[in-house]
């Protein structure tokens, strides 16, 4: 095997770990506790039927032991720190520490949202000022932070859609959605309610005009589009497209799941976009995957904001800042307290420490990566569509699948030359589809390495495709059955 | 592998075939192709009623969940139950493994389908 010759940007450190189980032996313990120094109490008595004698399978271990096994465990990972994450569409930019830093700080990692007003002064006004921030970057004029996430706040958007054009005595029937959509946008609009109805791409890869204009109709509540769009690409009549929604009296959703391909340099309230969402944890660079949490603040026209989700953070006549709960037409609540505020703080940090001038830079950077890469690999990968690319770049395997290799294929051999997947198999609308997007956070060199890799492993197609059709092989285990997986999961440890 | 003459296709991939006034649906070869391998199947339950151009169901393959079309109108009147345990069988033979049979509101519908040479055309435009 070839391996030999391939420059890692990462090695896996551990090969195998037991489960935590298979470590435990009767009585070893991970803590020692001081004497009883109050009267005991009898637990049984006081827990009644609550009170187990067994307490299953549990697993016994020293504290070096269990520290042991959970780093040796995360060696499995791959994470933004070890190497590039060229996941298209998921925006894996590099998450700075001073967001850590300043979302660690005691006053506002203790906090707690039960506080009153005015002794969370320092957390509201954070909140305000991330928002006024988000209302700049995207030109709208009122907002809510208490989404969790993108989906959530796809949710929330259609919500407030949904109650506006009731409160005008009809909430309408349909949401016209584009098929090189994210899957949660038809996901919401059926779950708000509405059927779904499919808009064809053109041979562009864009909203097709006339289509739109003869599908808009009085049943149409209003269309969900990402902008740019799932292929990387800027709509680039998204005016002509907001003009024939409006005509009609529907509402124009923006998905900004790509708003960094934008910041600092378009706002969507200034192109006709009626109500949208952030996601903090691609865009503002909060952390994605593993749980983050996420955060998908949802921005919206004058005319939605009686809608909006309570309460409102709002600055009061005396200068202190508040939370408005008197809204009477709001959807009301879509998540306790105030969203996940850990990643407003992170998002505000980042957004400050760019500033305007920064912010636009990073836009430019994650634009010109993307197209680095585009430029570099057109040719040894098919690019279907020829309009130009924003922050990602959609390749086909269509030269490669001559050979038998697949996207997936590519994608797995990837990860023996030490780099994340990209992502496998969408948008949907091309066949084969590897989608990439570097972020703004690859230097040159690290773009280099990856352009190295995807042409290396080009020409194993060509040479010894069976390599790469059998791909990964440097990995702790090798290429899993997904499909018995799906078919026949087994879900327990022992059976 | 040649495409039935005996069967109608949408451009969704599902072919009906008709006798008298029931239809046998399922998906064609190329949409098993392109899906990979099938790993469930959710179909409706007998006695729906389904309309024509609308979901009746999906299908998830380790790639994409993917909605299945009703060819036509008409109302589910038997389900291949096996499907549940060996959704493969659709890889296998995408004609044999039917998913539903209805009997058909509006058979008129039928002349808006494709041929087997009109399908075979539309396919390989597509690729």
């Amino acid at each position: 095997m070839s391996d030999k010759y391939i420059k890692k940007a990462t090695r896996h450190v551990n090969q195998n770990e037991d489960l935590i189980f298979e470590r435990s032996s009767p009585g070893k313990k991970g803590y020692r506790l001081p004497p009883l120094d109050v009267p005991e109490v009898d637990y049984k008595q006081a827990l009644g039927q609550a009170a187990r004698a067994d307490l299953g399978n549990m697993p016994e271990v020293s504290e070096m032991e269990i520290i042991r096994h959970f780093t040796r465990l995360s060696t499995w990972n791959y994470a933004i720190d070890l190497g590039m994450y060229p996941l298209g569409s998921c925006t894996m930019k590099y998450n700075a520490r001073v967001n850590e830093v300043v979302a660690r700080l005691q006053g506002l990692a203790e906090a707690h949202p039960w506080q009153p007003e005015k002794v969370s002064q320092g957390a509201l006004r954070i909140m305000k000022i991330l928002a006024d921030c988000l209302l700049d970057i995207t030109g709208m004029d009122a907002i809510t932070l208490q989404p969790a996430a993108g989906a959530h706040g796809e949710m929330t958007g259609i919500m407030l859609i949904h109650a506006l054009l009731k409160s005008k005595g009809n909430p309408r029937k349909k949401i016209l959605i584009p098929d090189s959509a994210h899957g949660t946008n038809p996901a919401t609009a059926a779950i708000c309610g509405y059927a779904v109805e499919n808009l064809k791409s053109n041979a562009q890869g864009m909203v097709d005009i006339n289509a739109l204009a003869s599908q808009m109709n009085e049943d149409v509540a209003g269309l969900m589009l990402t902008n740019p769009n799932t292929l990387g690409i800027f709509e680039q009549e998204i005016h002509k497209i907001a003009a024939i929604l409006h005509d009609k009296g529907g509402l124009l959703y923006m998905d900004g799941a790509n708003m960094n391909a934008l910041v600092g340099k378009t706002r969507p309230g200034d192109f006709g976009v009626d109500v949208m969402h952030l996601n903090l944890h691609k865009t503002f660079s909060t952390p994605h995957g593993g749980g983050g949490p996420g955060s998908g603040p949802v921005a919206c026209k004058k005319a939605l904001e009686p809608f909006l989700p309570k309460p409102v953070v709002m600055s009061k006549p005396d200068g202190t800042v508040g939370l408005d709960y008197d809204r009477p037409q709001s959807v009301g609540r879509v998540r306790m307290f105030f969203g996940n505020f850990g990643m407003h703080v992170r998002a505000l940090a980042y957004i400050m420490a760019n500033g305007p001038d920064g912010l636009r830079q990073t836009t430019e950077d994650a634009v010109l990566n993307a197209n680095y890469i585009r430029k570099k690999l057109d040719g040894t990968y098919e690019l279907p569509y020829k309009s130009a690319s924003m922050h990602e770049v959609v390749f086909s395997d269509h030269l490669q699948s001559e050979k038998g290799v697949k996207t997936g294929d590519v994608a797995k051999r990837l990860i023996d030359y030490g780099f994340h997947p990209y992502t496998v198999s969408f948008p949907l609308v091309v066949h084969g589809a590897l989608m990439i997007e570097p972020t703004e956070s690859e230097s040159l060199d690290e773009l280099d390495l990856f352009i190295d890799a995807m042409q290396s492993i080009a020409r194993e197609v060509n040479e010894d495709p069976e390599l790469v059709k059998t791909a990964p092989h440097s990995t702790r285990v090798s290429r899993l059955d997904e499909t018995a997986a799906a078919r026949k999961p087994v879900l327990r440890w022992k059976p | 592998m040649p495409i039935p003459t005996d069967c109608k296709y949408t451009k969704e991939h599902e072919w009906i075939q008709v006798q008298g006034n029931s239809g046998t649906v399922g998906i064609t070869d190329h949409a098993q192709e392109s899906l990979g391998d099938i790993v469930f199947v959710e179909l409706p339950a007998v006695g729906t009623d389904l309309t024509a151009g609308k979901s009746f169901g999906t299908v998830e393959s380790v790639k994409a969940v993917s909605e299945l079309y009703a060819p036509a109108s008409g109302k589910v009147v038997a389900i291949n139950e096996a499907l549940n345990q060996t959704p493969e069988s659709i890889n296998k033979d995408a004609q044999a493994a039917w998913m539903i049979k209805i009997e058909l509101s509006n058979p008129a519908e039928l002349n808006g389908l494709l041929t087997a040479a009109q399908y075979e055309a539309y396919i390989a435009e597509e690729k």
